[in-house]
């Protein structure tokens, strides 16, 4: 029964941290960069909910403002690329890690200015209790979080392999020269890509708040995230899911069975031994090329 | 206007190309020198810092710059050889064998790290280092017995030939100590790039594949920046160690790595002196914030992050608007005099270039 409970807490933690890996993955298939600050997203799209919603801000209904999160999230990703990313079109990926953890502390340090450092919670509908079912204890929230992150990754899934504009995204990503060649307009693609992504991280960034409360450093959740990514494969939108999963279940029964001091490093090792011993993930999509 | 008329193939590599360069380092040097007369010993001290900042900066340059590896772990190497130069300092090895012991061990353990670690590129190699960062804080709290864990440690007494050094106390002899690792480093830096070795870094740096075409071996070459990276990373961990005159498990973590990867980005990618120009920004910023924002609101009022995000917002313009850094500013102003009045705007212009990915299916 405790194994049971580790496992279904494990999931709810693993689906916050596969979403904001979706993020990731999402900006890679579609730009070939990685967003450092994805995370930072993730805290500042809960914040921007908490500023909406909560009595002292705005205090709007919270049916209301989750939408509106997220469609601000989604602007802010699409002008970030447009007025930002845009000037680095073509260059190394290096370029793009770099501005973007730079990014990730600006937004650190905007969020701190805005709503202060102190912990605070999202005044969530979602966070209403917990529900138990055959002595396993779970939150409503983490019902939510987990029901959430399935469907988000189907849609998502689906929606690179069967739309037009999906497709597009990958082509964008594969050859940009020949993507321009099949007329894909590819900078807009590539913003369009960014806004998905800000939603994406609105919608973690809101389930992760009703779980529990937030603070502007709650974005440094991103490392784990990474790691999730990695295991996942980095170009698989379910790698990112299982591989938050996987991080997300070795938490709880590593500080179980573990020494302290060793429990809290189980994710970080793990992604170091899966990028030794299968450095593309789990998931690989990238074969060497031959000179 | 210089016109440099070459007549043998080894003025393509001579450490200064013409008399006039060399008197310009020569007149640096004197100034570095006579420094300490110039300067009382506060500003010595910041001089100090700036140096081992550089230090640093050269080693993560060698790796990020020169071969093109981005890593975001060179704060753990800083802690190698800051713990490995006082462990054998207690131990009994006189400071002239153990610090450079201490940069040879840190290579060696960060050329171990890089074998792993080579067959990733991009991305896969910043995010395990990443976690190297992260693991090092814990590693380091797990070995208590020999570093001291939480708690710390103290640096372990400088004596070379039975001078003392000391950091608070005669910040000057630690000013020329600093001073005499900066040139070494420097010095063995610019030969690298002269070797043949260093040509094969800048080859994996432009492109693996025509590296490949040209015969250097890609895994080996990144093995060996790897280690020499990491070992002048080492040495200037030892220094960082003295100069903060205290360190812990926190002392060396993963924000230190993004600073210094910051740091080299904003002195100018693949040159030398970028990381001296970078050193200064990161040295001097801390300082410059807090009186600006001393006269605008008040010093005594902290705002947790601020040092981070102003940082982080000067990257993104240099990121943005000067991609070579400081230094690439600093070559556009300098070609403008010499050209003047034949200088022409769109002389540094970047080629347009494609993004291909490495995926194939």
């Amino acid at each position: 029964m405790e194994v049971l409970q580790l496992l279904v807490s494990g999931l709810a933690n693993g689906c916050v941290y596969g979403l904001i890996a979706l993020g990731f993955v999402l900006i890679y298939k579609a730009t070939e960069a990685v967003n450092f600050a994805q995370g930072d997203f993730m805290m500042l799209g809960a914040f921007v909910t908490l500023g909406l919603t909560n009595a002292e801000h705005m205090d709007l209904p919270f049916w209301v403002a989750a939408p509106l999160a997220i469609l601000v999230m989604a602007a802010l990703g699409y002008l970030l690329d447009f007025f930002v990313l845009r000037r680095l079109f073509g260059q190394s990926q290096t370029a793009v890690v770099i501005l973007t953890i730079a990014l990730g502390f600006v937004i650190r340090f905007v969020a701190g200015v805005i709503w202060g450092h102190e912990p605070q919670t999202l005044e969530s509908p979602l966070s209403i209790g917990d529900i138990n079912i055959g002595g396993v204890v779970l939150g409503m929230a983490d019902v939510a979080v987990i029901v959430v992150t399935v469907l988000l990754t189907l849609f998502l899934f689906q929606f690179f392999q069967r739309t037009k504009l999906g497709l597009a995204m990958q082509a964008a990503s594969q050859n940009q020269m020949a993507a321009y060649y099949m007329g894909i307009p590819v900078k807009r693609v590539q913003g369009l890509i960014w806004g998905l992504s800000g939603a994406t991280a609105a919608i973690a960034g809101i389930l992760f708040a009703s779980k529990g409360a937030i603070d502007p450093n709650a974005g440094l959740l991103g490392i784990k995230a990474f790691a999730a990514a990695v295991i996942g494969g980095f170009g698989s939108l379910p790698g990112a899911l299982v591989g938050g999963l996987i991080v997300g279940v070795i938490e709880p029964f590593a500080s179980r069975y573990f020494a302290a001091g060793y429990s809290q490093i189980a994710p970080y090792v793990l992604l170091l031994l899966v990028l030794v011993f299968r450095p593309n993930g789990l998931f690989s999509q990238v074969r060497v090329k031959k000179v | 206007m210089r016109v440099l008329f070459k007549t043998s193939y080894n003025d393509d590599i001579r450490l200064f190309p013409d008399r006039w360069t060399l008197a310009v380092y020569a007149a640096l040097l004197a100034l570095a020198v006579l420094l300490p007369v110039l300067l009382d010993e506060f500003y010595i001290g910041e001089v100090t810092n700036v140096l081992i900042w550089a230090i640093a900066g050269l080693g993560l340059m060698l790796l990020t710059g020169q071969t093109g590896q981005v890593s975001l772990g060179h704060a753990a190497f800083l802690a190698i050889g800051c713990y490995t130069n006082t462990i054998l300092i207690e131990a009994g090895l006189p400071f002239i064998v153990a610090f450079p012991l201490a940069g040879v061990i840190t290579g060696v353990v960060g050329a171990i790290i890089a074998i792993p670690a080579l067959r990733l590129h991009g991305i896969y190699l910043a995010i395990a280092t990443i976690a190297l960062s992260i693991l090092a804080d814990d590693i380091i709290v797990l070995l208590d017995p020999w570093t001291g864990g939480v708690s710390g440690k103290f640096p372990a007494v400088i004596t070379i030939f039975g001078l003392e050094i000391e950091r608070w106390t005669m910040p000057v002899r630690f000013y020329y100590l600093v001073l005499v690792v900066t040139m070494i480093c420097t010095l063995f830096y610019r030969n690298l790039l002269r070797a043949p070795l260093g040509r094969a870094f800048a080859a994996v740096r432009d492109s693996e594949i025509s590296a490949t075409a040209m015969g250097v071996h890609i895994a080996r070459t990144k093995v060996k920046a790897f280690g020499l990276s990491c070992m002048i990373t080492g040495w200037a961990g030892a220094l960082m160690g003295y100069y903060a005159g205290a360190f812990n498990n926190e002392t060396f973590s993963l924000v230190i790595s993004i600073t210094l990867l910051m740091m080299i980005v904003i002195g100018g990618l693949g040159s030398i002196h970028g990381a001296f120009f970078g050193a200064v920004v990161v040295a001097f910023l801390p300082q410059v914030l807090s009186i600006a924002k001393g006269a605008m609101i008040g010093g005594s009022v902290a705002i947790p992050g601020l040092e981070t995000g102003v940082f982080g917002l000067i990257l993104i313009l240099f990121i943005l608007f000067e991609p070579m850094g400081l230094y690439g500013r600093w070559l556009k102003i300098r070609t403008w005099f010499e050209l003047f009045p034949f200088a022409r705007k769109d002389m540094f212009r970047r080629q347009k270039s494609y993004l291909k990915t490495e995926r194939l299916r």
